[in-house]
């Protein structure tokens, strides 16, 4: 791998500030869009001044939602992008390897059959599903000899057991139904003012975790061997990755219900501009994830006047053509 | 190696081993379909099950076995056996083993088609019919996306996976707009279950199995182990690729849809079939009819095992497959660590 140009490394910069300017806009956007528009003034008010009437909205309504779209778009895109690398596999999502369902079906559990209601407590829940998923579709695949079609094949066997039994428990009573179906879609708008700082531990925890593996992770992708000649250690490398993918997925299936396109496509769309090199990709889709999840979820809002779309549905929408671009030019395959 | 010669330059050509895999499947599909009329809530014995499929035993046990029990029983037989069918065919010509419909969206697009009719009131023939449409458009789709030259391999299955990740969103979406009540009946049917089915739910699958099984097996089945082996040198062999291509993932494609019509898009067994056959069978190639018959009887038993594991609660069939069918893989893949597919 040579070194880039110092004019590149500039223009990888460049790029990444947009990124951050991007972020910033549709975070703004989020805040002032949606069943009633505001303008920056009012946004502005809304957030400061308790006694303005657009107090409500803003801070108890869309800050909330706008901060856990940042930080459960961060946690899909960095998930997915370390899953890819990891894996080599084009097709890593957390989505599509399961663990998105773990964490559903524990949750599903912990809802419907032990009236566990909060955030709080449902997290941990989610954690421990998509823990054993995680685990479980590795296992399951072969450990280190998995092939991309194995491990996708292994989550698509664990996906269709958990998701049948996702609706064995929604079909328990239509109270459970009621429920499940609106969280099954996947959807920031339950996001109350306790939703991110009961989440935010589990995500930074896990971002911080995958970005402190990526040099490793960077040389395991030339294969066990030299990696281990570079000063890596792959068991280790494997096992930081499991947490960080764990906790990311966990803590954002918890709080939006399960959404699968972010952590595909993201690093597709972001791997287009920063190559495949995991030191890049994984902050760059701690970046551009959140866009494209903020943004799907302002459309999503402006689309479903006067209710709404669940951002889930537009990630899916929105996702489904551009990925399906992406295999048709072929660029899925090379990683 | 058995060679059936059949006038109009059609053959057949049958593996010992695999004729015995079909004729046992066959014979355990009957034996538990025959203790599945008798089990129930008024239990009949096998003997007089029997004697009201020859044409006697008593009037209340013939009302019970041929109109209550039978239609459902021939649902899932015929249902399990289009879905191996279909499933076998499917993994051939993608020659990859996710390439079933469950995983390249087909079945998912049944259940859009359904979902639009809950949600717009329809009845329940609409419904069949909406569900078969959506299955077909969903195949149509894939074959547009993936191309001429992109049906075989991984590029199908990518398309799949993609087309089906939107269908399983607007699914979502749908069953969010539904009044209560039939967002209750939908979540039923999109699990996939047998339960209340009659003679109108049995009898299209049934004709298109008559139909379909043939012609794919007949007319089919040679040219598609030729293409497992590479277009290029199938092509050399003389096949008209494009053509058996276009035939047999249209054949594929409405077994499917008719099934998922009948039965929901019961998960997993497209796959789990296929899989099994060629564990059964150990013989390369489509494994196509011990797939049917494979597929029939899993279905068969699942649906057993569906209305009688809970006491006093019906589960859905779909649970049942989905759960078996997704450990089945799961420990398949584990135990066939390093091997082929």
């Amino acid at each position: 791998m040579a070194a880039p140009a110092p004019g590149r490394r500039r223009l990888r910069a460049g790029g990444l500030a947009f990124g951050v300017l991007l972020l910033a806009a549709v975070a703004v956007l989020s805040l002032a869009l949606g069943a009633k528009p505001l303008s920056l003034a009012d946004v502005w008010h809304g957030l400061t001044d308790p006694a303005s009437p657009e107090y409500a909205v803003v801070r108890q309504g869309r800050l909330p939602r706008t901060l856990l779209g940042l930080a459960a778009g961060a946690a899909l895109g960095v998930a997915g992008a370390a899953m890819q690398t990891l894996t080599r596999n084009p097709l890593a999502d957390p989505g599509l390897l399961g663990i998105n369902a773990g964490a559903s079906a524990a949750v599903a559990t912990a809802t419907v059959l032990l009236g566990v209601a909060d955030l709080d407590h449902q997290v941990w829940y989610a954690l421990l599903g998509a823990a054993a998923v995680t685990v479980a579709v590795h296992t399951i695949a072969g450990g280190r000899q998995a092939t991309p079609a194995r491990l996708a094949l292994a989550g698509a066997a664990l996906n269709a057991a958990l998701y049948s039994y996702v609706s064995a428990v929604m079909l328990v009573d239509s109270t459970s139904l009621e429920r499940m179906r609106f969280w099954t879609v996947g959807s920031l708008a339950g996001a109350r003012t306790d939703t991110v700082p009961s989440l935010l531990p589990f995500v930074l925890a896990g971002l911080l975790v995958a970005l402190l593996v990526t040099r490793p992770l960077a040389a395991l992708a030339l294969g066990d061997d030299s990696a281990r000649a570079l000063g890596a250690r792959p068991g280790l490398v494997r096992g930081a990755v499991i947490v960080a993918v764990t906790l990311l997925c966990g803590a954002a299936t918890a709080a939006c219900g399960p959404i699968v396109f972010v952590g595909l496509l993201a690093p597709h769309v972001v791997r287009a501009l920063t190559g495949p090199d995991p030191r890049r990709l994984l902050p760059w889709c701690a970046v551009f994830a959140p866009v494209l999840l903020l943004a799907a979820d302002v459309a999503g809002r402006l689309l479903g006047r006067p209710g709404e779309l669940q951002v889930g549905l537009v990630t899916a929408v929105l996702g489904g053509p551009l990925f399906l671009h992406l295999v048709r030019r072929g660029r899925v395959g090379r990683l | 190696m058995i060679v059936l010669r059949l006038p109009g330059g059609l053959s057949l050509r049958l593996r010992p081993r695999a004729l015995v895999v079909g004729l046992a499947g066959t014979l355990l599909a009957l034996a538990l379909a025959v203790l599945a009329v008798g089990a129930g809530d008024y239990p009949i014995a096998p003997a007089d099950v029997l004697r009201v499929l020859a044409g006697g035993g008593s009037p209340a046990d013939g009302f019970i076995v041929t109109e209550l029990r039978l239609p459902r029983l021939s649902t899932a037989l015929a249902a399990g056996a289009a879905l191996g069918l279909a499933g076998a065919v499917f993994q051939s010509l993608t020659r990859n083993a996710l390439g079933s419909p469950d995983v390249l969206g087909v079945t998912s697009g049944a259940a859009t088609g359904a979902l639009t009719v809950v949600v717009a009131g329809g009845g329940s023939a609409a419904l069949a019919g909406a569900a078969a449409a959506g299955g077909l458009a969903t195949g149509l789709l894939l074959y547009a996306l993936a191309g001429r030259h992109g049906v075989g391999g991984h590029r199908l299955v990518l398309v799949g996976i993609g087309v089906t990740a939107v269908l399983t969103g607007v699914n979502g979406w749908l069953l969010t707009r539904a009044p209560l009540m039939d967002a209750a009946r939908a979540a039923l049917w999109i699990t996939g279950s047998l339960d209340g089915r009659g003679w109108a739910n049995a009898l299209p699958v049934l004709g298109a199995l008559a139909v379909l099984l043939p012609a794919v097996l007949l007319a089919r089945a040679p040219a598609l182990r030729l293409l497992e082996m590479g277009d290029d040198s199938a092509a050399s062999l003389g096949v008209s690729v494009r053509r058996v291509r276009t035939a047999a993932l249209g054949s594929a494609v409405l077994l499917v849809s008719v099934a998922a019509a009948a039965a929901g898009p019961v998960s997993f067994l497209a796959l789990t079939a296929p899989h099994l056959a060629r564990r059964l069978t150990r013989a390369p190639g489509p494994n196509l009819l011990p797939s049917a018959v494979v597929g029939a009887a899993l279905l068969l038993a699942a649906d057993q095992l569906a209305q009688h594991a809970v006491a006093g609660r019906q589960l859905p069939v779909g649970v049942v497959t989905g759960v078996l069918g997704g450990g089945y893989l799961a420990w398949l893949l584990a135990g066939e660590r390093g091997g082929r597919r």
